[in-house]
């Protein structure tokens, strides 16, 4: 696990050119999440951000350090502290899947003996225990999607890339793929790089999201805190008063306002001042509130903000 | 086995020295390839040649075993002479058997795993492309190994035991010529083969191509050195060239429909190798970059 004052991943002026195009452009971000989602829509980078991290694609200009060790100069090193389920479907033909873990297990440095006690176990830890003896290509697609995630893991990393996990999932293999990254995010021994382009999966599994537009980074932001800093707003929904006294009486407390149509109106609370106030307010002016919701930013709020907002040219929003 | 955990942890024994870890690709084909029984039978037959020639060595030396045949034993011995040609011809048997081999293992080593996106598996490990290629190249080198230069070896001592140092001495050629030809041959088979598994994705097709490239290649050569009365078709002939470079190995005369010079014969070759790393570099990659 990351300890805070190290970032799980560092960009410094990042770009990758592929086929004469480039595909990053100069992203720089300090990453220190435990559990980060990369978001953007296809082709905004986010295969080719982790594709560059894993020393894949080399960066045509820029920096990018995991862990504080440099992707071009210590490569080796790092990809011994990664472990990498890629989007599509990957694994080696003709082999059972305790074996096919075991083999990458071992390439990952682990002991003969250690790699097969561990290969059992991640493959029992994934849910496919009892399926660990059959061939991976006889596998459906969802238990192909945990045989990845368990040779991602038999080597216990300190970093894991999750290229879209749950690509190709039904609810219930979803759910528990999902319920798979959580859990491995709660042991607090790696870190976790998520990249989708389902909002509900990152908002299901990570803290922080890095939100990818065009080969830019359009925000980055740790998504408690954005819903911590939301928390105050409020969806108002009246009927009565015409007259706008219950809006006077509202910004005459201290709130920030703006009203909307249909009587409903946007208030934020300040400090000190609380939700009964309104109510008392509106008792004492015969005005009925017929709804009053917390508005929380969604990850889609964040999300489609990101993808209304200009990027500037070095990379940041 | 037993499976007493069933969480998530983090490794925390010694790891294994990176400098080995190709030879664990070996390792798993040697599995699958030798679960087969047609290849299991082909490859006991491979042994059946060195086993003759052992036993020919030993009768050359212990004629009197064979004294109840009533046979002209010592006009036998001088008809089969334990010298240059008895290796060479065996090098050439063997190698041929080489090609069989390549045929049947090397298709199966690279393409399963660019038809199943197995590349990037590996290459996100603290494993690198070269590695991967020594990896899958060490399964034909070792096989190939097997048959050709380990029992030629094993029978050139075996006849320099028998003979005395003085035989050994003298016949120094035959015993580097026996290594330094079949690992040319090793080597260029393996390169080639890899190189065709690498870009042939279906097996039967890889053989076709592999067929192709020694046959039908030949046959171009010997019909271009026909039309133009010259050596030149046999640039295009790696078994030409071969038979070249192990004649002047053994210090033989080659045969004259197979003539060639023998830098020429070396530049081919290593033009061949080189085209094939080549094709190994391009293909060989955790993903493809479309432009």
């Amino acid at each position: 696990m990351s300890d805070q004052s190290t970032p799980v991943i560092e960009l410094q002026g990042l770009e990758v050119k592929l086929g004469g195009r480039q595909i990053l452009k100069g992203l720089n971000a300090s990453l220190t999440g435990r559990c980060i989602g990369l978001l953007g829509p296809n082709g905004a980078g986010k295969t080719t951000l982790l594709h560059t991290l894993l020393g894949f694609h080399p960066p045509s200009a820029g920096a990018a350090r995991i862990f504080g060790h440099d992707i071009k100069a210590e490569a080796r090193a790092i990809r011994g502290l990664m472990g990498y389920m890629p989007e599509s479907d990957a694994f080696i033909a003709g082999m059972t899947a305790v074996r096919f873990v075991r083999l990458m297990g071992e390439i990952s440095g682990l002991p003969s003996e250690r790699a097969l006690e561990r290969a059992h176990e991640t493959l029992f830890y994934v849910g496919l225990g009892e399926a660990r003896y059959r061939k991976v290509d006889t596998y459906s697609l969802g238990m192909k999607q945990l045989a990845k995630l368990a040779q991602a893991l038999v080597h216990g990393p300190r970093l894991l890339f999750l290229d879209e996990p749950t690509n190709g999932l039904d609810p219930s293999a979803r759910e528990r793929m999902l319920r798979l990254i959580r859990d491995i995010r709660d042991t607090g021994e790696v870190d976790i790089i998520l990249s989708s382009h389902l909002l509900r999966d990152v908002e299901e599994c990570c803290e922080e999201v890095l939100v990818l537009k065009n080969g830019t980074i359009a925000t980055y932001c740790n998504l408690e805190e954005e819903r911590r800093a939301n928390r105050k707003f409020l969806e108002i929904e009246v009927r009565g008063g015409d007259d706008g006294s219950f809006a006077a009486a509202v910004e005459a407390l201290g709130c920030e306002m703006a009203m909307g149509a249909k009587q409903k109106m946007k208030v934020v609370l300040p400090e000190g001042i609380e939700v009964r106030d309104l109510y008392r307010l509106a008792a004492e002016r015969q005005v009925q509130i017929r709804k009053l919701d917390f508005k929380k930013d969604s990850l889609q709020d964040i999300f489609l903000k990101a993808m209304e907002t200009e990027v500037q040219a070095n990379g940041r929003i | 086995m037993a499976v007493y955990e069933r969480n998530f942890g983090r490794f925390k024994g010694a790891l294994t020295p990176t400098g080995t870890r190709f030879l664990i690709l070996p390792r798993y084909a040697f599995r699958e390839v030798f679960q087969s029984k047609f290849f299991v039978a082909f490859f006991t037959l491979c042994f059946a040649l060195p086993f003759a020639g052992l036993l020919m060595i030993y009768l050359h030396h212990n004629l009197a075993a064979l004294k109840f045949l009533n046979l002209p034993l010592e006009q036998l011995k001088d008809a089969l002479p334990i010298n240059a040609t008895f290796f060479s011809r065996g090098l050439n048997v063997q190698g041929s058997l080489c090609f069989l081999l390549a045929l049947f293992v090397g298709p199966a080593l690279i393409a399963p795993d660019l038809r199943n996106n197995g590349l990037p598996l590996y290459l996100s490990r603290p494993f690198n492309r070269t590695e991967y290629v020594a990896g899958k190249m060490t399964v034909l080198v070792v096989l190939m190994s097997l048959i050709t230069w380990v029992p030629g070896l094993l029978l050139f001592f075996f006849q320099s035991y028998l003979d005395g140092a003085g035989w050994f001495g003298e016949n120094l050629r035959i015993g580097t010529a026996l290594f330094v030809g079949s690992w040319v041959w090793i080597l260029l088979l393996s390169l080639v083969t890899l190189a065709v598994s690498a870009w042939v994705k279906w097996k039967p097709v890889a053989r076709v191509t592999l067929l192709i490239l020694f046959f039908v290649l030949s046959g171009f050569g010997q019909a271009l050195n026909n039309a133009l009365h010259k050596w030149w078709g046999w640039l295009f002939s790696m078994w030409a060239a071969v038979q070249n470079i192990w004649a002047s190995l053994f210090g033989k005369e080659i045969d004259p429909d197979l003539y060639m010079p023998v830098p020429a014969a070396w530049l081919a070759l290593t033009a061949g190798c080189l085209v094939c790393l080549w094709l190994l570099s391009r293909r060989i990659r955790a993903y493809e970059v479309v432009r």
